[in-house]
């Protein structure tokens, strides 16, 4: 197992920032690191890479708890952390070879030279990095955490500021990259986890939510449809009117008079709704039909709980 | 560590600012020996490099704050200490990388003065009249003082993301260390030999010791000491921000 995380918790002050994570990651697993802002990702990953030390809990990287031998952890992985924080006065070259010095690489220039030529930033490599744009720079950071062919590769947010064409270019390096490697990337754009993920995790105010196979994710997620309704005048129990229907899986109240409900996908199940707010004299002005988006699941999740 | 030591000695030269700190300070250094009459060795008519080594302190409590400034603050400001102590580095490698990194800069700032010595071994009568015992001394003094300064230098850039609180506050501990205890004895309560004791503590004591070609290991001492405190220190300050 290349990380083993387990009841990982962080506490800053009063608030928990992760609070009892547990998760695995093999090698070949790519696995997408999912949450609004603030649930925790970075938290977990500044421990996994040793750049703060955990409340409570433990993290393994290749069977070494990252308090034991640092070290010999912080050899293991590479680590692009959010911000993605360079020495702008550096030239392309030189910072990669630091960064390999760094890591007591041998054949620094070939190692470079590879790494610029995986990466893509050939038409830039003679300049320095202050004078490259947002998306090489992001280059040059996956670059520099890739450089020693880690066993562990941890990117906070690897795609944020590329544009469309280096979006899918990059997703590319990673996927090739991530094929004899553990790798976490976090994430709160669903369509990237599902483009590049073989597995999620979806962690929401530091506890974890879900965590699958992208596959199956997909099915749960996309499982659900919603029935939005207009009534007249809402009543205040209507879970209790129409909690008899096992299809319906929740209900929510959107406004004053409407209400979405989240239904079992298989059966339409609007004739039964519409016959039950008959029976208890309610009067339906609206109803759609929609299917769960990505995005609403996501919002669901991370916002019910 | 030898990686870190290189990587931050070119990158205070790729700035300009490096050399403007060093280029003003031989221009001061030479004014001051040269051109204005107060100090001037030319006017004070005996072959000595004295006055080198009596402003020398106080411009270093200035000068190598400056140096040191940026150290860990920019890595602060801009992120990338993140990326250092995430990489396979013990903080006493980064520490001490940067500590002999800065010691290196300061040599390479006090070579030129090496010229003085030169000009002044040459105008002595007769020629080569200069105590050069007593000048290698004081150059050994000042190094061992530079050193001290530069962990000082280094400790208070830890302490905070801002360059110039971190120049403030390394030149006002620079200046502690140097004269503070000096200037503490004087007080008159302080009876019998305490206020000896206490001229001890501070690095102005050790450094007139040596300037007088006198290398007494107990100076030596003090001044390791000094710096051992300072750069451990700054090893626990990195680890306190770590959490």
């Amino acid at each position: 197992m290349s990380i083993e995380v387990e009841s990982l918790t962080k506490v800053y002050g009063s608030q928990k920032a992760i609070d009892g994570l547990t998760f695995n990651v093999q090698k070949g697993d790519i696995l997408g690191f999912l949450g609004p802002n603030g649930a925790g990702k970075t938290t977990t990953m500044k421990i996994l890479t040793c750049f703060m030390p955990q409340s409570t809990g433990s993290a393994k990287i290749c069977g070494i708890d990252t308090r034991e031998d640092s070290l010999a952890v912080r050899k293991r992985i590479g680590y692009l952390p959010e911000s993605n924080p360079l020495y702008k006065e550096m030239y392309i070259k030189e910072y990669l070879s630091y960064i390999a010095r760094i890591y007591g690489l041998k054949n620094i220039k070939n190692r470079v030279a590879e790494m610029i030529d995986i990466t893509g930033l050939g038409r830039e490599q003679n300049k320095k990095i202050s004078e490259i744009s947002k998306g090489y720079k992001q280059r040059v950071g996956l670059a520099q955490a890739m450089i020693h062919d880690p066993d562990v590769l941890i990117m906070d947010e690897p795609t944020s500021g590329l544009d469309p064409n280096q979006l899918v270019e990059i997703r590319q390096v990673i996927r090739d990259i991530g094929k004899d490697k553990a790798v976490i990337l976090s994430s709160h754009i669903m369509q990237e986890v599902e483009a590049l993920c073989n597995r999620v995790i979806i962690i929401n105010q530091g506890k974890k939510i879900i965590d699958d196979k992208i596959n199956a994710l997909a099915n749960v997620l996309r499982g659900e449809q919603i029935i939005s309704i207009e009534f007249v005048n809402a009543p205040t129990d209507i879970d209790k009117v129409f909690g008899s229907n096992n299809s319906i899986i929740r209900i929510e109240k959107t406004g004053k008079n409407t209400v979405d409900i989240y239904a079992d996908k298989k059966s339409d199940i609007r004739e039964q709704i519409f016959d039950t707010a008959v029976r208890n004299n309610l009067k339906i002005i609206g109803m759609s039909q929609n299917q769960a988006s990505v995005e609403e699941v996501f919002h669901q999740l991370t916002i019910a709980n | 560590m030898w990686t870190i030591t290189r990587k931050e000695i070119s990158s205070f030269f790729t700035n300009i600012g490096g050399f403007i700190v060093i280029g003003l300070f031989l221009l001061v250094i030479g004014l001051l020996l040269f051109f204005f009459p107060d100090l001037s060795i030319l006017s004070s008519n005996y072959a000595s490099l004295d006055s080198l080594f009596l402003i020398a302190p106080a411009i270093f409590t200035f000068l190598i704050p400056a140096i040191t400034m940026r150290t860990f603050s920019e890595e602060y400001q801009t992120g990338t200490i993140e990326l250092l102590t995430t990489k396979p580095l013990t903080e006493f490698a980064i520490v001490s990388g940067k500590f002999i990194a800065g010691v290196t800069i300061v040599l390479l700032a006090l070579l030129p003065t090496l010229i003085y010595f030169y000009s002044v071994y040459q105008l002595g009568s007769p020629k080569g009249n200069l105590d050069i015992g007593g000048t290698i001394g004081s150059y050994i003094g000042l190094v061992l003082l530079s050193a001290t300064f530069v962990s000082i230098g280094l400790f208070a850039s830890t302490l905070t993301n801002s360059q110039v609180v971190a120049f403030i506050l390394g030149a006002f501990l620079c200046f502690v260390v140097q004269w503070f205890f000096y200037l503490f004895s004087k007080l008159p309560v302080f009876t019998g030999n305490l206020d000896y004791v206490i001229q001890k503590l501070g690095a102005d004591f050790h450094y007139n010791r040596i300037s007088k070609g006198l290398i007494d290991s107990r100076d030596v001492i003090y001044f390791a000491s000094v710096i051992f405190l300072f750069l451990t220190l700054a090893q626990y300050s990195i680890q306190k921000r770590k959490i």
